[in-house]
């Protein structure tokens, strides 16, 4: 364990790294696949197409897909760019399907009733449907968060520096420790977005409460 | 394009088809890897998830569980365990870091599977007399298939995209040229590596589609139609939503 | 007065040169890179430290990545240090070199690179590719040199993915020394793999420590299947000349022992490449 001590510095820095190069997926698949969940939900057509493209995608392996990003959209193979990109196709494929299911959940009464007492299409969707939809939504923010921070190692393979530099060079100098390190720094940043979603939700849905609780719970 | 063109190109070149680092070979590998992944990993999960089901008991401790399990990162997870384990042993450690991938979505599945079923239906089969045992067999298994099944589905999808990152180690499988194919800047070995890739696992994801179906009870389907990957809506008394979205590697 | 206007007038000038000069490396920012390897690592890091002593700022792109990933880059000035292999770049950028001596590699591999690139003092370090059989193998079969291979069997080479690939790999042994062997792809296992049996004979760097430790046999290489190899600063032309100065003493002062020893000490000790380089600069008066 002295490896930890001696490295402190790296640690800190890759943590830092790792956590930048998560978020920014995390957030912009969320926001992503509001509309096209929401969409998916709203023609049914549409949801079959959606769910159909949404899940090849969904199958296409981490490192595949970081390595054939570059060439495809012209980005130089060095940055963490492609990775990104790369997580926020995944998060939107996961996320998608989530919404959908979540603006399916919502009570059509409650709907009809919104716009039996005046409420316009966009009024309706930010301050009814949104916020009925929440907690499923934020459930499945939760799985995206985590399965973005594990995916965000796999970036060291093509030389996006992360806390996954521990796993590749750890293994080459055959210092238990250091990829050891990396694991329990990569679960403790899962367990950091997970907080934050979670605290998010309690803040922006104080009346959801309950509701939160079941779908985190169902949803994992 | 070009580099789809290319990898067509590599794809169905003869050579690639022949000898020890063919592709036949190279997917029997992958192939291997994750079936024995998903099969030990089911053993497990299976009937922990259904005792969790049945008896109630122990449900916040397996999800909180699960959801810890799947925050590991498996890269990570496979070169520890191959440190640990020692070199020679690489495809055992290997295999044990893809097991502990496939638990969560199997327990999820087998849980959520047994939990879903209408309290009324459960109480109606004891009123009629059937045993613990029976009502397990008769009743919870086969009402549970759906959603078990969907497990699986959620479990080998993960598997084997997973499955790519052996390479790393040595031991094979579809990912080596992707892998070997990073360094030597071979895009069409790459890509056509990764369209092998994901046309196996739209395979195996269509199989148990069709699998998912077959096993959905006649009386559930002609019933309120559970498809489970549509995931609609259930108006079931304890008012809950489908669960278990699905993580890949 | 004239004389003494004219005086503060080139003293003034001379004194804003200076300080322009000053100014010029004092500002400037050089991005060092490095390989995915930990030893390229440890190099980089030298020369990355040695440049902030000299008082420039320096922003470190490490472990990049394989020649393929990181060459564009360094050729397109977006790093512009980087520490190299005379051998294996000089047949990367041309594969079919006939120099194998390591002065003949050098100065064809300054022929070889592009334009805006320039290779700075080699060192006499290596760390190149080698074929390694361990002690009990070569005393069987009674192996000195690569071409005693041929005819040993079962015969399986262990290397890198990439070795397949490559033209000293299972292809050159065939021929150049009428060698055949087949390959295993054991990557960053190939030691143990080579320890254990698995594989007879091994590609493994001469830069690493284990080939001592483990009492591995080098098979020599009287026909040049492999380029020698040595640690070269390669630089951008843009700032070669300003960096020469720092880096040319610190490539020609690391010898082969020294590259091996702090090898050693980032595997057995766990040391960091930051602390390891800080210590051979200040063993070594930089």
């Amino acid at each position: 364990m002295s490896w930890v001590w001696d490295n402190t510095d790296a640690i800190v820095r890759l943590t830092i790294e790792h956590v930048w190069l998560s978020t920014i997926p995390i957030v912009l698949g969320g926001l992503l696949s509001v509309p096209v969940g929401w969409l998916a939900n709203r023609f049914r057509t549409l949801r079959g197409v959606i769910l159909a493209v949404v899940g090849i995608l969904y199958t296409i392996p981490s490192l595949a897909l970081f390595v054939l990003i570059p060439p495809l959209l012209g980005l130089p193979f060095l940055s963490p760019l492609n990775v990104i990109i790369a997580l926020v196709v995944y998060a939107v494929a996961i996320m998608s399907r989530n919404a959908a299911d979540a603006f399916a959940s919502i009570d059509p009464s409650a709907l009809r009733a919104a716009t039996a007492v005046g409420y316009g299409p966009w009024q309706r969707f930010f301050q009814v449907e949104l916020p009925l939809a929440g907690p499923v939504l934020v459930a499945g923010l939760r799985v995206v968060a985590v399965s973005t921070v594990s995916l965000v190692t796999v970036g060291v393979l093509v030389g996006v520096q992360s806390l996954g530099y521990f796993f590749t060079d750890g293994f080459q100098r055959r210092i238990e420790a250091e990829i050891l390190t990396g694991i329990v720094m990569t679960v403790f940043v899962a367990a950091l977005f997970d907080a934050a979603l979670v605290l998010a939700g309690r803040l922006g849905m104080p009346w959801a409460r309950l509701a939160m609780a079941r779908a985190g719970q169902e949803v994992s | 394009m070009d580099i789809f063109n290319d990898a067509m190109l590599w794809l169905t070149d003869p050579e690639n088809w022949a000898g020890a680092g063919s592709i036949p070979v190279r997917t029997l590998e992958h192939l291997t890897f994750t079936a024995l992944a998903v099969l030990v990993a089911a053993i497990i999960a299976v009937p922990l998830g259904y005792y969790i089901g049945h008896t109630g008991r122990g449900r916040v401790l397996a999800v909180g569980t699960a959801g810890a399990a799947r925050a590991l990162p498996t890269f990570g997870l496979m070169l520890y365990l191959v440190l640990i384990f020692g070199v020679s042993e690489r495809a055992t450690a290997a295999t044990v870091a893809l097991v502990l991938l496939a638990i969560p979505p199997l327990l999820a599945g087998a849980y959520a599977g047994v939990d879903q079923i209408n309290r009324a239906t459960i109480d109606a089969a004891k009123a009629q007399g059937m045993t613990d045992w029976q009502i397990l067999t008769r009743v919870e298994i086969p009402l549970s298939l759906p959603l078990l099944i969907g497990g699986v589905r959620g479990a080998t999808l993960q598997v084997v995209a997973t499955v790519t990152l052996i390479a790393y180690v040595g031991l094979g499988g579809l990912g080596y040229d992707i892998i070997q194919g990073i360094p030597l800047r071979r895009l069409d070995q790459m890509v056509g590596a990764a369209l092998l890739i994901i046309a196996l696992a739209l395979v195996i994801d269509g199989l148990l589609a069709v699998l998912t179906r077959l096993a959905t009870p006649h009386g559930v389907s002609t019933g309120r139609g559970v498809d489970v990957r549509a995931r609609e809506k259930r108006v079931d008394r304890s008012g809950r939503l489908s669960p278990a979205t699905r993580v890949t590697q | 007065m004239t004389l003494r206007r004219n005086t503060l007038l080139i003293g003034g000038l001379v004194a804003t040169a200076g300080l322009l000069a000053g100014c010029s490396t004092e500002g400037s920012t050089i991005v060092v890179g490095s390989q995915a390897y930990y030893s390229n690592e440890i190099v980089a890091e030298v020369y990355a430290q040695a440049l902030e002593a000299d008082g420039h700022t320096v922003e470190r792109n490490f472990q990049i990545g394989q020649r393929e990933a990181y060459l564009p880059a360094l050729e397109a000035g977006e790093v512009q240090l980087f520490p190299e292999y005379t051998g294996n770049l000089l047949q990367y950028y041309s594969p079919d070199a006939t120099a194998t001596q390591a002065d003949e590699v050098y100065s064809q591999l300054q022929g070889a690179l592009p334009e805006n690139l320039q290779a700075l003092a080699m060192s006499p370090a290596t760390d190149q590719d080698s074929y390694n059989v361990t002690a009990e193998f070569a005393e069987a079969n009674g192996l000195v040199e690569i071409g005693d291979l041929a005819g040993v069997t079962p015969l399986v080479l262990g290397g890198a993915p990439e070795l397949e690939e490559r033209p000293y790999g299972p292809d050159g042994l065939l021929e150049t020394y009428g060698v055949e062997a087949d390959f295993s792809a054991t990557g960053e296992v190939t030691l143990e793999a080579l320890l254990s049996g698995e594989v007879q004979v091994a590609n493994i760097y001469t830069g690493n420590p284990a080939i001592a430790a483990e009492n591995l046999v080098t098979l020599a290489d009287p026909e040049g299947l492999f380029l020698s190899s040595n640690l070269v600063p390669i630089a951008s032309e843009d700032v070669a000349d300003s960096i020469a100065p720092v880096i040319n003493p610190i490539s020609e002062a690391m010898s082969p022992g020294d590259l091996v020893a702090m090898n050693l000490q980032s595997t057995a000790d766990g040391m960091s490449s930051a602390d390891i380089a800080a210590e051979w600069l200040a063993e070594n008066g930089f």
